[in-house]
C-alpha cells in the first residue's frame, strides 16, 4: 500500500495571531511552526501502518521553502520520502489541486489529509480533492482499518459514531481518534539524522485558480474588564438592566 | 562529527583574556543547524510530555520512574549523542551534547541530575580512556539505556579532595582480579545503576586508580538508604559499599594510577555540561513566574506593572541570555579543537580528551557562573510567586531547591573558582598563554599618562567593547602582580583567588554575551536584536560592578603605598564608562519584551 500523508504547516496552537497589511495577511513575524496536529494524527496512523503492513509513506505539502522543518519532522518521524510543492497555499481549492496531482503522478492507495488546518480551519482540501480524484472519501474519520482492498473507517457524526466499509483508493479527512494525543511520535535522534539523507523533492506547482480572496481578518474583541457582583439580585438586575441579557 | 574546514581563528584555552575575539568567530545559539533545532524541539518535547507532566512523581520521590524515564530518554536516543557511532550512539558533536543536557534540564533537577551523572561521569570515562573491548562491551548498553551508570569518586573522608580516598584495590595472587574495599557516598544513580565507574587505590600509589564495576549485590556491593536530600528529589543518592569486590584486571580504566586525571578529566567535561543544565532550568523558572505576573493582580493591578517585579525578569532573563552565551561558545570552541586535533591524525578519543581539556579554564568558569546564575533565578522566581512561592503545590518551590545542588557538585564553585585562576597562571607559566607580556603591558599603560582624547562611540558596543578590554587588564593588573609577589605560593591567599577568580568570570561572561548579540545584530539587523543589546549591556553594568568590588579587595589585601595607590586608580580607569547607562531603562526596556512574550524567547 502506498500512503500520501498531507501535511499543512501551522502556526503552533500557543503562538500570539496579529496581521499585516491592512489586516489581509497572516504576521508570520517570530510565531513557531508546527505540523497540524489533525495531519499529526494521520501521519502517526500511516506510520502504524508501514510498520505493520509494510506500507510505504510520502508526505507532501503545498508551501515555500520556510515549510521544510515541519517536513524534515515529519520525514525524522519515519516518513520515507517528502514531495514540497513550491507555491504559497492560498486557499484550499488551490492547494486541493496540486495535491490531486501529486496524488495522480504517485499513484497512491490511500490519501490521508486533515480533517482541517488549524490555521484558516477552511476544512475544504480533503473533500475537493477527493471530488477532482473520484476517489472514495470519508471525512471526521477517527480510525481506520485497511485489508488488502477494503477498508473500515469510523467517522464521528452528531451524536456518535457513523461505520463505513469502502475501498481502495480512499481520501480520509483524519482528526484525533485516528491515534490519541499519547499516540504521537517524538521524533528520535536517529530518526532526525536519518531524516537528512531521506528525498525531499521540490516540484513546481501547476496552473491553478484559486477560488477565494482574503478580504479581511479581524481578531476577537478583547475581554473588557470583569465585574464582582456580590449576591443574586445584583447578578440578575444587571444581566437585566444593564447587560440586557435577561 | 563536523568537517568542515575551519578557517576562522580559535582561541585557545585560556586566550581570551589576551586576544582579541571578533564576533564572526564565536557561536551562537542562533546559529544551530536545522538538525540540532529538531533535536532541541524533541528534548523539549521529551521533557514536556515524559517529565513536566509527570512533575507531583519526580517530586514525591519515585526513584523507579526516574530510572523508567531515563530508559525512556533512551529509547529516544537522548543518552548517545556524544558517543560515538560505532559503540551504538549517535557520534554527535559537542555542541549538541550541550544542546540536549540544555534543553532535558527544563523540568526538573532530578531527572537533569540523574541524565548528568549517566552520559557525563558515568559513561564519558569509559568513552575517553577505555580501551577497545571495554568501549565494545559497555558502552552500547549505556548509549540505550539498556544500563545505567554512576561515577564514584567521592567518599566520606575525600570531598574536594578526591584525590585522597581511601578504597583499596588489591591484585589477586593469581593476577586475574582486583578486589576492591571501601565506602562511597553521595553517589548519583547509585539506586538503580547496572555499572560504577569506581576509583580506587592501589598499594599505596600516589594517585588513584579507575575501574568499571557492573553492579552485583553477590559480587560484594551494597547500597546505602537513599539520602534524604534538599532537592533534586527523585535523583537516586546513595553510599555504595565494597567489600572485596572481584573486578577483573581487564576493567582496569587505562593505566594504574591514571585515576585523578580521569577523573579530573571526566569532570571537566560534566562541569561545563552543566553549566548547560542550569539554562533550561532557568527557562521554565522565568516562563512560570513571568505567566504568574501577568496574571496575579494586587493593587488592581498584575504585579508585572510592578517597577520592582520588572527589575527582577529582567536580571533573571539577562543572566539566562548570558549563560547560553558563555555556555555555547566555548562548546563550539571543544568541538572546533576537537575536529583540528582529529584533521591532524588523532584518534576521536584522543582529540576529545585534549579538546575538552584545553578548555578546562573556560568550564570552571561556565560551572560557577550558570549555578549561580540559576540559584538567582529560581530565587526570584519564588519572591514573584509571594506566599504561592513558597507552597510546594506551585513550581517555584522545587525549582529553588533543585538548583542549589549546582554550586555543589562537580567541583564545589570554590574548588572551581580556585581551578579557574590557577589553571590560568599555570598556563602561562608554561608559555601557553601568554599573561606576563599583556601584564607588563598594564603596569606601564599605569605609569603613563592617560590619554584625554574623546574615543568615537558611535558604533554598536563601541564603548562596551573598550570596556570589556579595560577589565582585562583589571584582571592581568591584580592577577600580574599577585603572581610576582606570591609565585606559586598564590593558591595559599585564597580570597584573593576567589576575587581575581570573580573578575575572570565576568570578563568571560560579559564578552561572550556583547559577541553573540554583535554578531546577531550585524546579520539580523540591530532592530530585531533590541531586547539583547539591553540585556548585553545590562549584564556588562554588573559585571564592572562586581569587578570593582573584587578587584579593590585584592588590591589592597597585597598591595600598599605608591603601590596600591597607583592600582587603585588603575582599577578605577578600567573600569569606567564614559556614558552612564540607564540601567533602570535597560531593566524595563528587558522585562516589558519577557512580559509581552509571556516567557523567555531569546533561544
Ligand atoms: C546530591 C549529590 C550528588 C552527588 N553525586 C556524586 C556522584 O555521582 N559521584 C561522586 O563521586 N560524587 C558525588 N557527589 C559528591 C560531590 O561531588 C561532593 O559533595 C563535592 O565534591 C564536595 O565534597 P564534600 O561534600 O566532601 O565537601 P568538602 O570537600 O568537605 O567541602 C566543604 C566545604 O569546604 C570547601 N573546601 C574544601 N576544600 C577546599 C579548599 N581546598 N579550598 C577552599 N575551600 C575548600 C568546599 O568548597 C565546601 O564549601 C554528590 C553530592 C551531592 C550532594
Amino acid at each position: 500500500m502506498k500512503i500520501l500523508v498531507c501535511i499543512s504547516n501551522v502556526p503552533d496552537t500557543t503562538s500570539k495571531i496579529n496581521f499585516t497589511d491592512g489586516d489581509t495577511k497572516f504576521d508570520t513575524n517570530g510565531v513557531q511552526f508546527v505540523i497540524n496536529p489533525n495531519d499529526e494524527f494521520g501521519l502517526t496512523r500511516a506510520m502504524w501502518f508501514k510498520e505493520k503492513q509494510g506500507a510505504t509513506v510520502h508526505v507532501a505539502n503545498v508551501g515555500g521553502p520556510t515549510t521544510e522543518p515541519t517536513i524534515r519532522k515529519a520525514l525524522a518521524i519515519g516518513a520515507d520520502e517528502a514531495i514540497r510543492v513550491n507555491a504559497e497555499p492560498t486557499d484550499g481549492f488551490f492547494v486541493a489541486q496540486q495535491l490531486a496531482e501529486v496524488v495522480k503522478n504517485g499513484g497512491y492507495d490511500l490519501v490521508i489529509a486533515g480533517r482541517e488546518s488549524i490555521d484558516y480551519n477552511g476544512g475544504m482540501v480533503p473533500g475537493i480533492l477527493a471530488t477532482l480524484l473520484d476517489m472514495n472519501f470519508v471525512n471526521t474519520c477517527i480510525s481506520l482499518e485497511v485489508d488488502g482492498n477494503n477498508a473500515t473507517a469510523m467517522r464521528e457524526i452528531d451524536g456518535g459514531k457513523e461505520k463505513i466499509s469502502t475501498s481502495l483508493p480512499l481520501v480520509i479527512g483524519g482528526q484525533k481518534g485516528l491515534v490519541e494525543e499519547s499516540d504521537l511520535r517524538i521524533p528520535n535522534m536517529r530518526g532526525i539524522m536519518m531524516a537528512r539523507k531521506k528525498a525531499l523533492n521540490v516540484i513546481e506547482p501547476v496552473d491553478a485558480a484559486k477560488a477565494t480572496q482574503d478580504a479581511k481578518f479581524e481578531k476577537p474583541a478583547a475581554k473588557g474588564a470583569v465585574k464582582l457582583v456580590d449576591n443574586v439580585d445584583d447578578l440578575i438586575n444587571l444581566l437585566h438592566n444593564e447587560a440586557k441579557a435577561i | 562529527m563536523s568537517t568542515e574546514t575551519i578557517d576562522k581563528e580559535i582561541l585557545r584555552g585560556g586566550q581570551f583574556l589576551v586576544k582579541e575575539t571578533k564576533c564572526d568567530d564565536v557561536f551562537t545559539l542562533e546559529d544551530l543547524s536545522e538538525e540540532q533545532k529538531m533535536m532541541r524541539d524533541s528534548t523539549k518535547e521529551f521533557v514536556d510530555r515524559e517529565i513536566w507532566a509527570h512533575w507531583e512523581r519526580f517530586e514525591g520521590k519515585d526513584y523507579a520512574f526516574t530510572a523508567e524515564t531515563m530508559r525512556k530518554a533512551g529509547e529516544l536516543g537522548l543518552l548517545g549523542i556524544a558517543v560515538p557511532e560505532e559503540y551504538g550512539g549517535m557520534g554527535m558533536g559537542f555542541v549538541s551534547t550541550m544542546l540536549v543536557c540544555d534543553y532535558i534540564s527544563g523540568a526538573t533537577g532530578s531527572f537533569s541530575t540523574s541524565f548528568g551523572a549517566h552520559t557525563g561521569i558515568g559513561t564519558m570515562p569509559i568513552t575517553l580512556y577505555g580501551n577497545e573491548e571495554q568501549k565494545k562491551k559497555y558502552v552500547p548498553k549505556l548509549a540505550s539505556g539498556e544500563w545505567l551508570g554512576s561515577y564514584c569518586l567521592t567518599e566520606p573522608g575525600a570531598g574536594s579532595d578526591a584525590n585522597s580516598g581511601k578504597t583499596k584495590a588489591v591484585l589477586s595472587d593469581d593476577g586475574k582480579y582486583y578486589s576492591i574495599t571501601g565506602q562511597k557516598m553521595w553517589i548519583s544513580n547509585a539506586g538503580f545503576c547496572n555499572l560504577l565507574i569506581v576509583f580506587a587505590r592501589i598499594e599505596d600509589d600516589k594517585n588513584i586508580t579507575g575501574f568499571i564495576v557492573e553492579n552485583d549485590p553477590d559480587n560484594g556491593i551494597t547500597m546505602g538508604d537513599e539520602e534524604k536530600k534538599l532537592g533534586i528529589h527523585s535523583s537516586s543518592t546513595r553510599q555504595v559499599f565494597f567489600n572485596e569486590t572481584k573486578v577483573p584486571v581487564e576493567d582496569m580504566l587505562s593505566e594504574r594510577g591514571n585515576g585523578f586525571k580521569i577523573a579530573m578529566n571526566a569532570l571537566n567535561v560534566g562541569r561545563i555540561k552543566l553549566a548547560a543544565a542550569c539554562l533550561d532550568a532557568q527557562r521554565r523558572v522565568i516562563n512560570e513566574a513571568v505567566n504568574y505576573a501577568n496574571e496575579r493582580i494586587q493593587f488592581k493591578t498584575p504585579i508585572i506593572n510592578f517597577g520592582a517585579i520588572k527589575a527582577k525578569i529582567a536580571e533573571m532573563a539577562t543572566n539566562t541570555y548570558v549563560g547560553e552565551s558563555g555556555s555555547y561558545r566555548a562548546a563550539k570552541n571543544i568541538e572546533d579543537r576537537i575536529a583540528i586535533r582529529v584533521a591532524e591524525g588523532n584518534s576521536h578519543q584522543e582529540a576529545e580528551l585534549k579538546g575538552v581539556e584545553e578548555y578546562a579554564i573556560e568550564c570552571s568558569i561556565l560551572k560557577v557562573a550558570v549555578s549561580e546564575h540559576v540559584q538567582f533565578t529560581s530565587d526570584e522566581g519564588l519572591q514573584i510567586y509571594g506566599g504561592m512561592g513558597y507552597s510546594a503545590e506551585a513550581p517555584m518551590e522545587s525549582a529553588w531547591r533543585d538548583s542549589r545542588i549546582g554550586r555543589i557538585y562537580e567541583g564545589t564553585n570554590e574548588i572551581n573558582r580556585m581551578l579557574a585562576v590557577g589553571m590560568l597562571v599555570k598556563k602561562a607559566m608554561k608559555g601557553h598563554v601568554d599573561l606576563l607580556g599583556p601584564a607588563t603591558a598594564v603596569g606601564e599603560e599605569l605609569m603613563g599618562i592617560p590619554s584625554f582624547d574623546a574615543p568615537d562611540f558611535s558604533e554598536l558596543f563601541a564603548e562596551e567593547k573598550d570596556l570589556v578590554a579595560r577589565l582585562k587588564k583589571v584582571f592581568l593588573m591584580v592577577a600580574g602582580s599577585a603572581v610576582q609577589k606570591f609565585g606559586p605560593e598564590l593558591e595559599k591567599h585564597q580570597q584573593l583567588m576567589m576575587a581575581a577568580s570573580n573578575i575572570l568570570i565576568e570578563v568571560y561572561m560579559a564578552e561572550s554575551t556583547i559577541l553573540r548579540t554583535e554578531k546577531n545584530a550585524k546579520r539580523f539587523g540591530e532592530e530585531s536584536q533590541a531586547t539583547q543589546i539591553a540585556m548585553a549591556k545590562l549584564n556588562l553594568y554588573n559585571a564592572v560592578d562586581v569587578i570593582l568590588k573584587n578587584g579593590k579587595e585584592a588590591i589592597v589585601s597585597f598591595a600598599e603605598g605608591d603601590e596600591q595607590r597607583i592600582m587603585l586608580m588603575g582599577l578605577k580607569r578600567f573600569t569606567k564608562y564614559t556614558n552612564n547607562p540607564n540601567v533602570v531603562a535597560l531593566r524595563t526596556q528587558i522585562a516589558d519584551k519577557v512580559a509581552a512574550d509571556n516567557g523567555y524567547t531569546f533561544d
